[in-house]
């Protein structure tokens, strides 16, 4: 992953995001592959590596009967902050998450969200290069998730972000980059740009009365290939700068074909995650294979899983 | 980097009801001890100075009253040190020292380190209490204090390791306090034995947590009782290492 970027890591529950997270973060051991952080091994020299790494687990590590300063200058001082940048450190800290008012008020009475702010806090406070966010939104009211989203985009400012989540709009709201994950292997590593490319609509849904012979169709000027459906309606890809849709229309009335339906089909992010998860699912399939086997043909560029 | 675990750790325990109600409980207990032993040697005092090389002050109230400590701390300190590791990994906050550039090394020995503090803060200021009355044999003093500091010592180490198997901290408290509880009877065997005692009662007897205190309690320094409560004590950091350690590469 490169500087800066925040990459939202995806996945249905139980694919091993939070097991790569636990990986990343030290609290497991690989059986195999290596994890690099500024290109030193996490498992060959532990400390070097650690002092870039902070990392915000499912459940925040709080010590709940310590306070919110008390809390913060413990993880200064295990992270090898200097005695004199430690206050300096805090403060930043808690002011880039919002805690200069809770500073003094034990971790244990603090909502949901203060909670995973501290946690947030916890993970950044020695300006590390990545961050490791394992699900930082969950159980927060919509209001929470905003800020906490927000501080998200505000700490990828100056680190590395990585986003482990279920949720999709929070992936396509706050990360430059997407890696989708299923049951232990890496299935699609795109960029946020390349993505919206992907689900902007390629295809057309049509239904018509009288079918003309598929060639014919094929012939319109920006259809890619007609495929014909089981209920009867016809499938157009088209190619994304030209779209066929008034040909289509034209062509229609001209020779009668008693156009009835047209609908451009729009694909989620959703749908790329069902489709590229349950595809899996159904037919575990070697990575290598085919990928016009699957319903999503471009998205499914299965690549055997590489950490960070 | 040590200091700090060490300090939290430390910090933790006065911030918990538990420490404070064993500090009172304790406290309570060793003064009453403390009270019997002055008065057991009120009364044996006019004859002491007809009796030659009649024990002092020291051996009459320091010295059974460290070693009556020692029972009651065995109760005691698997109640403190249980939740060391244990309750870290229930609250899933272990995953922050692991993520943190410290070493296993010095996780474990700080969190050793804190709870020693906890232990000497408890157990020296009793004995040191006899000066504002009278002169002390610093020499057996010094040996039995520190036969007492080992002995805590191995215990706590023993106790860290235990809640360094399981999650739950009732049961590291239940298997240390069984464990030291067999090692500290484990000579009864070598004793009923009688003079019949084989070298497998040795064996047990050297095994025994106990006989290595009682030399030092006498004031007789033996550098094997030394030997044996840090070998037993390094023994056991080096075991919760080393079990912290496995617990990463468990599936």
């Amino acid at each position: 992953m490169r500087r800066g970027e925040v990459l939202g890591f995806l996945g249905p529950n139980g694919a091993g995001k939070s097991t790569t997270m636990r990986i990343i973060g030290g609290s497991l051991a690989p059986n195999a592959g290596r994890v690099l952080i500024n290109g030193i091994d996490i498992l060959d020299q532990p400390t070097q590596a650690k002092a870039e790494l902070g990392y915000l687990p499912e459940t925040p590590p709080l010590y709940r009967d310590l306070t919110v300063d008390e809390y913060l200058a413990y993880c200064a001082r295990i992270n090898r902050i200097a005695r004199a940048q430690r206050r300096g450190a805090i403060d930043s800290a808690k002011e880039r998450c919002g805690l200069s008012d809770v500073g003094r008020r034990l971790i244990a009475n603090l909502s949901k969200g203060f909670q995973q702010r501290v946690g947030i806090a916890q993970a950044i406070i020695h300006s590390p290069a990545v961050v490791l966010l394992d699900e930082p939104t969950v159980g927060l009211d919509p209001i929470q998730i905003r800020e906490i989203r927000s501080l998200i985009r505000e700490v990828a400012n100056e680190h590395s972000v990585v986003l482990s989540t279920h949720i999709l709009p929070e992936v396509q709201s706050v990360c430059d980059r997407v890696q989708i994950i299923n049951r232990g292997r890496l299935v699609l590593n795109e960029t946020i740009g390349e993505m919206r490319a992907k689900l902007q609509a390629t295809t057309l849904l049509v239904a018509l009365r009288t079918v003309p012979p598929l060639t014919e169709l094929e012939s319109i000027n920006g259809v890619q290939s007609v495929e014909s459906l089981e209920d009867g309606r016809l499938r157009i890809a088209y190619d994304t700068h030209n779209d066929p849709s008034d040909a289509i229309v034209e062509q229609a009335v001209a020779n009668g074909w008693g156009l009835h339906e047209l609908t451009p089909e729009r694909m989620t992010l959703e749908q790329v995650f069902v489709d590229i998860t349950c595809a899996d699912t159904h037919q575990p399939q070697d990575p290598d294979s085919n990928p016009n086997s699957s319903p999503s043909p471009n998205l499914n560029r299965a690549q055997a899983g590489e950490a960070a | 980097m040590i200091f700090a675990i060490a300090g939290r750790e430390l910090r933790s325990l006065f911030l918990s009801p538990l420490a404070w109600s064993i500090l009172a409980v304790v406290q309570l207990i060793f003064a009453y001890m403390y009270l019997a032993q002055i008065d057991f040697f009120i009364q044996v005092q006019p004859r002491l100075p007809l009796l030659p090389g009649a024990p002092g002050m020291t051996e009459i109230i320091a010295v059974p009253l460290l070693g009556n400590a020692a029972m009651v701390l065995l109760l005691v300190v698997p109640l403190i040190t249980m939740r060391l590791i244990s309750d870290e990994r229930r609250n899933q906050t272990l995953s922050l020292l692991l993520a943190a550039p410290i070493s296993m090394r010095s996780i474990v020995v700080g969190k050793f380190l804190g709870v020693m503090t906890f232990l000497l803060l408890m157990i020296l200021m009793m004995p040191l209490a006899l000066l504002l009355g009278g002169t002390l044999d610093f020499g057996v003093l010094a040996a039995a204090s520190l036969g007492l500091l080992l002995l805590l010592a191995s215990f706590a180490a023993l106790g860290l390791f235990m809640s360094s198997l399981t999650a739950q901290p009732t049961i590291a408290a239940v298997s240390t306090f069984g464990v030291l509880l067999l090692l500290w009877i484990l000579d009864w065997a070598g004793n009923n034995a009688g003079s019949n005692a084989g070298p497998g009662n040795d064996v047990l007897a050297y095994l025994s947590i106990l006989r290595h205190y009682e030399a030092l309690l006498k004031g007789v320094f033996n550098s094997a009782d030394l030997i044996y409560y840090l070998l037993f004590i390094v023994m056991f950091l080096v075991l919760t290492v080393r079990r912290l350690d496995a617990e990463r590469t468990q599936h």
